[in-house]
């Protein structure tokens, strides 16, 4: 208990870079992984606008990312992060590859979403004169709003997750926290305190999202 | 000069792998005239989805020309074929509203596409386009919240509110009660005739036509291969020319059971149960009781 107070300060530093890179890493996902989750539905074989050639090309390139184990990733694309961040250690540097990862994770969610809509309302919107623009904004991310509400929330829990692993670029939170006091240094108490932490924290997450994308489900 | 006019229209969908082509609509010539209702019958696959969706070209034909209101649509694409839609309702068996969005949004949706770009004129032919279907007080439920019949009253709303000319029905009642489907109809021919919109309209039972339609154009393998007046229906002495015509024309559904009588395994619980009492046509499904037959 003695300990844990002595580490009060830590952990309080941990759990602020894990809102930080959570809360860039995901919007920026969320704002990038949309567009590319809809051209993928709207280019896909039999989609609204199939180009199945370049569909094949950008799915590829989806899946090789999404394939990387994300320690690898975290260290292939250390050039790439240099070039954007400026350096390769600390927290904003450890945002860079959970966002690579994060974006084709939650675009391939987006594209499952829209494709599981009906193709009714495309139609009726095609008859009315709709272009292709308005149909995705008026009509397919409507529908899919709460669909969508919820693959933000998995994605959120699943890079809760993922950034324990940042610890190896120094971008700290939480995760790392329990692996160097719990792994590295055989401090139990630290690191179960640190994992109710990341219980607390995936719990609400998936709570709150549960709670907005059945609020925002008008169809029962 | 018709409303809207087909000549030697054909469509033709590539062959899946080891298979023909399939020719769905073939060679259909058609001229309907301003102002009236045209039934399409036919059984299902005989090309009537196909051949209403090359009026707005939502399939666009193989060959053959397509005019609407005096414009050649099949000359038209991209931005040209867009704004022409505008004047083209449709309605859907299925109803094909957005489930996230309430009535009245529904409705504002073909007023948005059809680039109505001032707010306050959108929500008043919103109100107005409800009026007509007597929705107005339902303006702010979901669609989830509606019988089947008011749902088909939202696109009836939806399709009528950029004001068109003509409005296209693809099976609109068949997901639909046998009185839910009278109170539709009642609406669509109110359309027709309190605005003047040319009415094409797909089914597979007669019983539609008969009430509904003008002039009739059977379908099979693609083709039209008879038409008449529906008036004719009402003729004791009326003969459809083909099979096809003549099974649709007879009406009711026969079954071969092997040569059992239907009275020697009908239930005893069926066999008392009350003759099935016919259903008028009312203009408003919630004064109708909710069970039928
Ligand atoms: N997009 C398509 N691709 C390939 N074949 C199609 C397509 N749409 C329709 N067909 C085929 O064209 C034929 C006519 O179909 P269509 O939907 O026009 O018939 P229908 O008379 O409306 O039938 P139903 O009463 O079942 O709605 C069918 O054989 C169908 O399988
Ligand atoms: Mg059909």
């Amino acid at each position: 208990m003695q300990r844990i107070l002595e580490l009060q300060p830590e952990l309080v530093q941990a759990l602020l870079e894990t809102f930080v890179m959570i809360g860039v890493a995901i919007p920026l996902a969320v704002l990038l992984g949309t567009p590319l989750g809809v051209w993928l539905f709207v280019h896909a074989p039999g989609g609204i606008s199939p180009s199945p050639r370049s569909h094949a090309v950008v799915s590829g390139l989806v899946n090789a990312v999404r394939s990387f184990p994300f320690l690898i990733l975290l260290i292939a694309i250390i050039p790439f992060t240099r070039l954007i961040v400026g350096t390769t250690v600390g927290t904003a540097a450890a945002i860079v590859p959970l966002t690579v990862n994060a974006i084709p994770y939650f675009a391939r969610l987006v594209e499952q979403n829209i494709s599981q809509l009906g193709i009714g309302a495309v139609e009726a919107s095609r008859a009315m004169g709709a272009t292709r623009r308005q149909i995705i904004r008026n009509v397919l991310l409507v529908d899919a709003r709460p669909g969508l509400i919820g693959s933000i929330t998995i994605t959120t829990v699943s890079f809760i997750s993922y950034s324990a692993m940042v610890g190896l670029v120094g971008g700290g939170g939480i995760g790392d926290f329990a692996i160097r006091y719990g792994y590295y240094r055989y401090e139990t108490a630290a690191m179960l305190v640190a994992i109710v932490l990341m219980l607390a924290l995936v719990t609400i997450v998936q709570w709150g999202g549960g709670r907005l994308s059945r609020l925002a489900d008008k169809r029962v | 000069m018709p409303m809207i006019s087909l000549r030697h229209v054909s469509t033709t969908f590539p062959a899946a792998r080891g298979e023909d082509p399939i020719r769905a609509v073939d060679a259909v010539s058609l001229e309907i005239p301003q102002g009236s209702i045209q039934g399409i019958i036919g059984f299902s696959g005989a090309g009537k989805s196909t051949l209403l969706r090359n009026i707005n070209l939502l399939e666009r034909p193989t060959a053959g020309a397509v005019h609407v209101a005096g414009t050649e649509l099949t000359a038209l694409d991209g931005e040209a074929l867009r704004r022409a839609r505008h004047h083209i309702g449709m309605i859907f068996q299925g109803f094909n509203l957005v489930n996230n969005l309430t009535v009245a949004q529904n409705v504002e949706l073909s007023l948005k596409f059809a680039e109505v770009s001032e707010k306050a004129e959108r929500r008043r032919r919103v109100a107005e386009a409800l009026a007509i279907v007597d929705l107005a007080d339902r303006a702010e439920t979901y669609p989830a919240q509606l019988s089947g019949g008011q749902k088909q009253r939202v696109a009836i709303a939806r399709a009528l509110a950029t004001r068109p000319q003509v409005l296209l029905c693809d099976e609109p009642t068949s997901a639909l009660d046998p009185a839910t489907t009278a109170t539709v109809l009642q609406y669509l021919a109110d359309v027709n005739r309190d605005l003047g919109i040319t009415v094409v309209i797909v089914t597979h039972e007669m019983e539609v036509i008969k009430a509904l339609a003008d002039h009739v154009a059977v379908m099979e393998d693609g083709r039209v291969v008879e038409r008449f007046p529906a008036a004719e229906l009402d003729r004791e002495d009326f003969a459809p020319r083909t099979a096809i015509g003549e099974y649709l024309a007879g009406g009711g559904i026969r079954v071969d059971r092997g040569g059992r009588a239907a009275a020697d395994v009908a239930a005893p619980e069926q066999a008392d149960r009350p003759e099935q009492t016919e259903q008028t046509a009312s203009h408003d499904s919630h004064q109708l009781p909710e069970v039928v037959g």
